[in-house]
């Protein structure tokens, strides 16, 4: 028997879609190797019977609750070791992010297992799964398999697609845990705090990206400029590099830890391409860059590259692309 | 306080990385140098140290790795380390993540820090992930991607991007702090430094001296079993324009663009 564990992460009452990926993956996973799958989940009171039950939807068998701290990943290490303990799951998974790394790494730590992240792909093996991570920039796909007790998958953000694949409610299963020492030594002083505007980017068809490339704040003007002369419906994003040095409005971060988006047209200005911006855009209709660096990996996953300094390009292609509006 | 600092020696950003097919393993010849990542994390001991609101006694760089990996631990301490502890011995190669974090967390017990502090991702592995393992093994709270640190009387206060905006956390000590990259810049180290780095005290040990199990680390006592490597699907490159007369660049982008009614 290979049952199979998901952390299930929410937020003002609300599952996480990469959560609900990892979930329809468990339970498609795995069915192929003769088990089931549950989920975890821990937090407060908005963790509702009824909120609970819904994970039986996308085909969790039960789902573990624990009463404690949300948005820490060392609680949830705790309740999870727990659950294994006592059920025995041979696989657990996480839809990726930034506590799904934490978790998954910490209990590989607490149960002695192996741990593959940016997992891709997941399949079944005989009566084993083994996951596929993509390594070095995506050039290749290096194939883990799992020795001993557990097996710990961490999914790259966005790698697992949601899937109705129940009907029956989910069983809801309460855990007490007893935290250990070290979890209770970090705490939450505010979560989820959105930083500069609120802008819009989801529904845009043309979004212009700028990364670190505009060398400071006011880089972003051009930009603006550029978004402004394709006109109609498109906007502004970027990379979480200048969101954290505060360029640049965090809800317009693209990423793993930003909004995932797929316009017509995401034209990249000063942005390198890392494997964390490169998944929240990546299938994106048409995608252009433009980058100083020949060998930036952005160019791997580029419809069209322009190798040159965007000091000179974007002013003219705004004027360009202005004059050809106006004509 | 005294504060360890974990630094890896990883191929320069100028190697192509790749696979070794007969073993494996990433091809580690060529070119290496300090992960740019860990240099992060030094400058956050060493702004901690200046910054005068908690008494630093020392900073001590560690690393697990190869004899060459001493490069990267006089590299760390010309950033500003007091002295270096290099784990090597061959039973620790081929270690997976949590081999390597656990191995990590037997040198680090032996320092008792108060405080570890480590770079957001290794250049070559990209695991993400180091610091939570060892945290766990050491019984220490861990948080990764830190891009703020604050002292707050006898604990730390910490910002970080998660999942749903910004975080901030308070944590007592001890703890494993992973930095992200946005934290500080990294300043360069001085001639005398450089000069002076292979004067400090560097300890070797090997995984006797700091009680690691050999079963739970090397390739056999890795968990994960990697040997296999696939390319991914194939997917047509892109078109490259170099820019060398800006006005004829334009006007190849806005065709291409035009083309695909983008405009
Ligand atoms: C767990 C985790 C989660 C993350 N989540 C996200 C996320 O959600 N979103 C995200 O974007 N990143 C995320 N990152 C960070 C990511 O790894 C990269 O660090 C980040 O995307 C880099 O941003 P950048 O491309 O702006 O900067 P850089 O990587 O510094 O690239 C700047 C580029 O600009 C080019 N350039 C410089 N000057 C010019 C010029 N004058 N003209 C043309 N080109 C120029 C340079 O050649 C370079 O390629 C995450 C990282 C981790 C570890
Ligand atoms: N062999 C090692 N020795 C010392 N520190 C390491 C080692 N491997 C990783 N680290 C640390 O862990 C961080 C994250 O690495 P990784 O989890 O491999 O992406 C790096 O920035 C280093 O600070």
């Amino acid at each position: 028997m290979s049952d199979v564990l998901v952390y299930v992460l929410h937020y003002e009452g609300a599952f996480n879609k990469n959560s609900l990926g990892a979930v329809s993956e468990g339970v498609a996973r795995a069915a192929e190797v003769g088990g089931a799958c549950d989920a975890v989940v821990v937090g407060g009171t908005d963790l509702s019977d009824e909120l609970c039950r819904t994970l039986g939807r996308y085909g969790a068998r039960r789902v573990f609750r624990a009463e404690g701290p949300e948005g820490l990943a060392q609680p949830v290490v705790d309740v999870m070791d727990r659950v294994i303990a006592e059920h025995g799951h041979r696989y657990a998974i996480f839809g990726g992010g930034l506590l799904g790394f934490e978790i998954g790494a910490g209990l590989a730590a607490r149960r002695q297992a192996g741990v593959t992240m940016e997992v891709t792909a997941v399949r079944a093996d005989g009566d084993e799964l083994v996951a596929e991570r993509p390594i070095l920039g995506d050039s290749k796909i290096s194939v883990s398999h799992y020795r001993g007790g557990l097996g710990i998958i961490i999914g790259r953000i966005n790698a697992f697609e949601v899937r109705e694949s129940g009907s029956a409610d989910a069983e809801v299963v309460d855990v007490a845990v007893e935290y250990s020492p070290w979890s209770r030594q970090a705490e939450m002083v505010s979560r989820g705090e959105q930083r500069g505007a609120d802008v819009d980017i989801e529904g845009a068809d043309v979004l212009v990206a700028g990364g670190r490339g505009l060398g400071k704040a006011e880089g972003f003007e051009l930009a603006e400029a550029l978004a402004a002369a394709f006109g109609g419906n498109s906007a502004v994003a970027a990379t979480r590099a200048v969101v954290d040095a505060g360029w640049y409005p965090y809800a317009a971060q693209i990423g793993q830890t930003g909004k995932t988006v797929s316009p017509k047209l995401y034209l990249a200005a000063g942005i390198s391409g890392a494997i964390q911006h490169k998944v929240g855009m990546q299938s994106s209709e048409n995608i252009v860059a433009i980058n100083k660096d020949a060998n930036a990996p952005i160019f791997e996953f580029s419809d069209l590259g322009i190798v040159g300094d965007l000091n000179k390009i974007l002013p003219k292609l705004t004027e360009a692309i202005r004059a050809r509006k106006a004509g | 306080m005294k504060i360890c600092v974990l630094v890896k020696e990883v191929p320069d950003a100028a190697v192509e990385k790749r696979i070794n097919a007969s073993t494996g393993r990433m091809d580690r010849s060529g070119e290496k140098n300090l992960n740019p990542y860990d240099t992060h994390a030094i400058e956050a001991a060493m702004q901690l140290r200046e910054g005068g609101l908690v008494q630093v006694d020392e900073i001590v760089a560690v690393t697990m790795g190869p004899e060459s990996a001493v490069r990267a631990l006089h590299k760390a301490v010309s950033l500003g380390a007091d002295r270096s502890v290099h784990l090597s011995d061959e039973t620790l190669a081929g270690s997976d993540v949590a081999a390597t974090g656990y191995a990590l967390a037997k040198a680090l017990e032996r320092e008792s820090p108060d405080l570890v502090l480590l770079g957001q991702q290794s250049d070559d592995g990209e695991c993400y992930t180091i610091g939570a393992v060892v945290a766990d093994h050491l019984r220490m709270p861990s948080l990764t991607q830190v891009v703020k640190l604050d002292v707050d009387g006898d604990a730390l206060r910490l910002e970080r991007q998660a999942e749903y905006g910004y975080d901030t956390v308070r944590v007592r000590l001890p703890a494993v702090i992973s930095v992200g990259d946005a934290i500080n810049e990294p300043r360069y180290p001085s001639l005398k430094a450089i000069m002076g780095a292979k004067k400090k005290p560097l300890e070797t040990v090997d995984a006797g001296a700091v009680g690691i199990d050999p079963a739970l680390v090397g390739a056999d006592g890795s968990r994960v079993q990697c040997g296999e490597f696939k390319d991914p699907p194939a997917k047509a490159a892109g078109q490259i324009i170099e820019d060398e007369n800006t006005d004829e660049t334009v006007e190849k982008i806005v065709a291409w663009l035009e083309e695909r009614k983008l405009i």
